[in-house]
């Protein structure tokens, strides 16, 4: 399948979609106008889908600065009556949550869908947040697809129930979703309006106390008649497999590893899929309480239905058991999987579960941990920071490295160890900030481009104008490397590949007061030494700039204009001294069985930083093309 | 086989045929699972698929596990793989736990030795006894020279196609050859795709000898 043919394909033709494609087929059937993003895994293949089409689609795309603005991008749109797409990972929703608590006040005129992609066991995040809590919160109707086909579904339904009710939609995937392939039929795609028109009304859209007061009441009246249709969905669907000891109530992935296990078993169970989960169908479930004898609530990750069920069945005073989180029947904890829910399932049903054999090995495999990419300029900073703290004989282990979310995090694996703490986009300065204040400890932060366009400025305006002694790398990769490579305020071109105007980091900087700021090319090691030496050695705030392009975009800019760039050892003149493998790490360079140290073409990037550090000068470059 | 009759059609399996696919970044085990997948939409059966993404990861383990039939998670149960394509040695030892004593198993021999064992954080095992480990626990194994083959083929980067051709051929492959070559098409750039066809039927004679 060609990217294109989520838009061109017809209707009534099935394509093989991930589950973040769906969405963007999704939007586009809905006829979608305006869609917004900041990029995070696992959503992130929605916003490089709409990057190639958006243009073409008559779609307007952005990658916003940050999740919040992203919200307030297509909540506005939304205001002026067109239908708006915005989606982030869970905890960008923790970003955007300012905003989208009120934009569940305000409501919408034109239907709004917000999609948050959960990622049970923290495959690429760093917390396992259920955002069908945030659901709760916000008091804002939920829905939760269980494959591509239902992604693609739910986006168009969504759509007309956010006009409907004029309140936004949130939908909730998780990584399984997100990064599952599945067949989906395709409906029509509606080409949506391109300009709406703002009819201005403040006790709508301003949240002072006086008009807030009668904006929650309506919301929880708009919540109460919203519960009607969530009681009668056909999204909200029962599967008799025609027993009654053991009622299921599941929703999302935990449904299919739920149906798996039923149908390999031929377990003679009933099963309530909840689709459309918020707000709680009371009556439809209560119903199903009643058909059974027993209940297991199957979710991920925390137990929101089954404290649902368990309210109910404390309101009706019920007499039965509800297995589930809070008993130990499934885990707390992390992503299920058909052995999970098996497990669980064995427990309370009487039959005997399939169960395999299943073999593993005594042998020790070897670790593939994630690790900078050759070419990458962020090893070339690390090394040459790291050897401006030498040369000034700074104690390490008295700095404290303060980073941030991004590839450069890996900084903290060895042999670099340049990551102390990391807790959230943009913490590396507030941290640094608070650091500064509570030790006399020497404070570096670490900031990628995009991450300091998203959340960096506020903590830098805090570390100026409360005089904190900080040096910040800011590592400009000229792109938004972790998430797949896009577009940022700091690129000259914009979400849908138009040029637009490139925001200067090193401006910025010098606007808010910073008393030195330097950018160097951090692939020449001697230059960037050179800076940081004195950036190390400046009282108060220092920041540096470090400024290379992301080997991704090397790579593919060589590949086009046909350059292969190979650096090659000289086995005559390498003495084995091993500070290429054991100081630089590039994984592109190893040792042979031999003891001999090669560089494997096939990974060589050509970036030729390990020709500047070998001191034999037995590193030389091969260029082709 | 003419497209209009490809698609549509109800074809329905009776067991679901479950395969992982396991190699290190940059091989195209993703690509590889999403031609079987495709292929097997085509020939009108139902297909599930999971695929890791995240992190840049280049290096790093690369798991991707699909169901053809009526299934409705795409991850597969332990120990019930029909076919595991490791792409390479110490992968397939990863994914021994998928897999059962009647699984079809296709192991890439050449072997990828990731950046920790140079910096002696970790240990990449003697080849042999990779080897020798999987010829006791699999009757069904194919140990197959891709990158060689691939060589041959015209490119190295067509590793991926020699172990897709080599699986295409191994019994019980639920999905047609001609499907797979179409959505092969499909799915490569137009350039590689000469090489790539070769290295797809070099593989499948290895297996079919």
């Amino acid at each position: 399948m060609k990217v294109k043919e989520i838009l061109t394909e017809k209707e009534g033709e099935k394509l093989f979609l991930l589950g973040n494609e769906a969405a963007v087929r999704g939007a586009l059937e809905g006829g979608v106008s305006v869609v917004s993003t900041y990029p995070g895994t696992p959503s992130s293949e929605i916003g490089n889908v709409f990057y190639k089409i958006a243009r073409e689609a008559g779609v307007y795309f952005e990658f916003s600065s940050n999740e919040k603005v992203a919200l307030e991008v297509s909540v506005a749109a939304a205001a002026a009556g067109l239908r708006s797409f915005v989606f982030m990972k869970h905890v960008g929703l923790n970003v955007a949550a300012d905003s989208f608590m009120s934009a569940v006040y305000t409501g919408v005129r034109g239907g709004m869908i917000v999609l948050s992609a959960d990622d049970p066991s923290m495959y690429s995040s760093q917390n396992e947040q259920d955002n069908r809590i945030m659901a709760r919160l916000a008091g804002i109707p939920l829905l939760e697809p269980s494959n591509p086909q239902e992604v693609k579904d739910l986006m168009k339904f969504g759509f007309d129930l956010s006009e409907q009710f004029k309140i936004p939609i949130l939908i909730r995937t998780t990584t399984r979703i997100s990064h599952m392939r599945g067949v989906v039929n395709l409906g029509t795609v509606i080409q949506g309006k391109e300009k709406g028109y703002f009819k201005k009304d403040p006790s709508q859209f301003i949240v002072t106390p006086v008009y807030v007061v009668k904006m929650r009441k309506e919301l929880i009246e708009k919540l109460k008649q919203i519960e009607e249709k969530t009681e009668k969905s056909p999204l909200n669907k029962i599967i008799d497999k025609g027993g009654r000891e053991i009622g299921i109530i599941t929703s999302g992935s935990a449904f299919n590893y739920v149906m798996d296990v039923v149908s390999e078993n031929n377990l003679k169970v009933k099963i309530l899929k909840l689709t459309f989960s918020y707000p709680f169908p009371e009556k439809l479930v209560l119903d199903f309480i009643n058909s059974v004898d027993n209940i297991l609530v199957a979710e991920e990750v925390e137990p929101v239905m089954e404290k649902e069920v368990l309210a109910i069945i404390g309101k009706y005073n019920i007499k039965k058991k509800v297995y589930g989180k809070l008993d130990g029947t499934l885990p707390r904890i992390y992503e299920y999987n058909p052995d999970i829910i098996s497990f669980g399932m064995a427990k309370i049903v009487e039959k005997e579960l399939i169960k395999r054999e299943k073999y593993s090995t005594k042998l020790s495999l070897p670790l593939r941990s994630a690790i900078l990419c050759p070419g990458c300029p962020h090893r070339a900073t690390y090394f040459a920071l790291k050897k401006a703290i030498k040369k000034l004989k700074l104690k390490e282990e008295e700095i404290i490295y303060s980073t941030d979310i991004g590839c450069y995090a890996l900084g903290m694996e060895p042999p670099y160890n340049m990551g102390d703490y990391c807790i959230s986009m943009g913490s590396s300065i507030g941290i640094g900030c608070g650091f500064s204040k509570a030790t006399n400890q020497k404070v570096i932060s670490f900031i990628g481009d995009s991450t300091f366009f998203h959340a960096g400025i506020p903590p830098l305006i805090n570390a100026v104008h409360n005089k904190d002694k900080i040096l910040l790398v800011v590592m400009d990769n000229r792109i938004t490397g972790m998430t797949g490579g896009q577009t940022n305020p700091g690129i000259p071109l914009d979400g849908m590949g138009n040029p637009a105007p490139e925001v200067s980091i090193e401006k910025i900087a010098r606007g808010i007061g910073v008393g030195l700021v330097k950018t160097t090319d951090p692939v020449d090691l001697k230059e960037t030494e050179e800076v940081f030496k004195e950036a190390l050695q400046f009282e108060g705030i220092a920041v540096v700039i470090t400024k290379h392009p992301c080997a991704m975009i090397t790579d593919g800019e060589n590949r086009k204009k046909g350059i292969s760039i190979k650096y090659t050892i000289n086995q005559e003149e390498c003495t084995k001294c091993l500070i290429c493998v054991k100081n630089f790490t590039c994984p592109a360079i190893y040792i042979e069985k031999d003891g001999s140290v090669n560089i494997n073409p096939l990974l060589c990037d050509g970036c030729g930083v390990c020709a500047q550090i070998c001191p034999k000068k037995a590193i030389e470059v091969k260029k082709q093309g | 086989m003419s497209k209009e009759s490809d698609r549509g059609e109800k074809t329905r399996l009776k067991n679901i045929y479950k395969i992982q696919l396991i190699g290190v970044g940059g091989q195209g085990t993703i690509k590889t699972s999403t031609i079987v997948g495709e292929a097997a939409m085509r020939k009108g059966l139902n297909v599930v698929m999971s695929e890791v993404h995240g992190m840049a990861r280049r290096g790093g383990t690369v798991v991707t596990e699909l169901k053809i039939g009526e299934a409705h998670s795409p991850l597969i149960e332990e120990g019930a793989a029909d076919l595991l394509i490791a792409f390479e040695p110490t992968e397939a030892l990863r994914s021994l736990n998928k897999i059962n004593c009647n699984s079809f198993v296709i192991v890439n021999s050449a072997p990828i030795v990731p950046f920790t064992v140079s910096l002696g954080i970790s240990e990449y095992p003697e080849l042999s006894s990779v080897f020798d480990e999987l010829k006791a626990k699999i009757k069904n194994l194919s140990i197959i020279d891709a990158q060689k083959i691939a060589k041959e083929a015209g490119s190295i980067i067509s590793e991926n196609m020699v172990l897709l051709g080599a699986a295409v051929a191994t019994p019980g492959f639920p999905v047609d050859k001609d499907l797979v070559i179409q959505s092969m098409k499909e799915n490569l750039p137009l350039k590689s795709i000469e090489t790539n066809l070769k290295a797809f039927e070099l593989g499948f004679k290895e297996v079919k000898k």
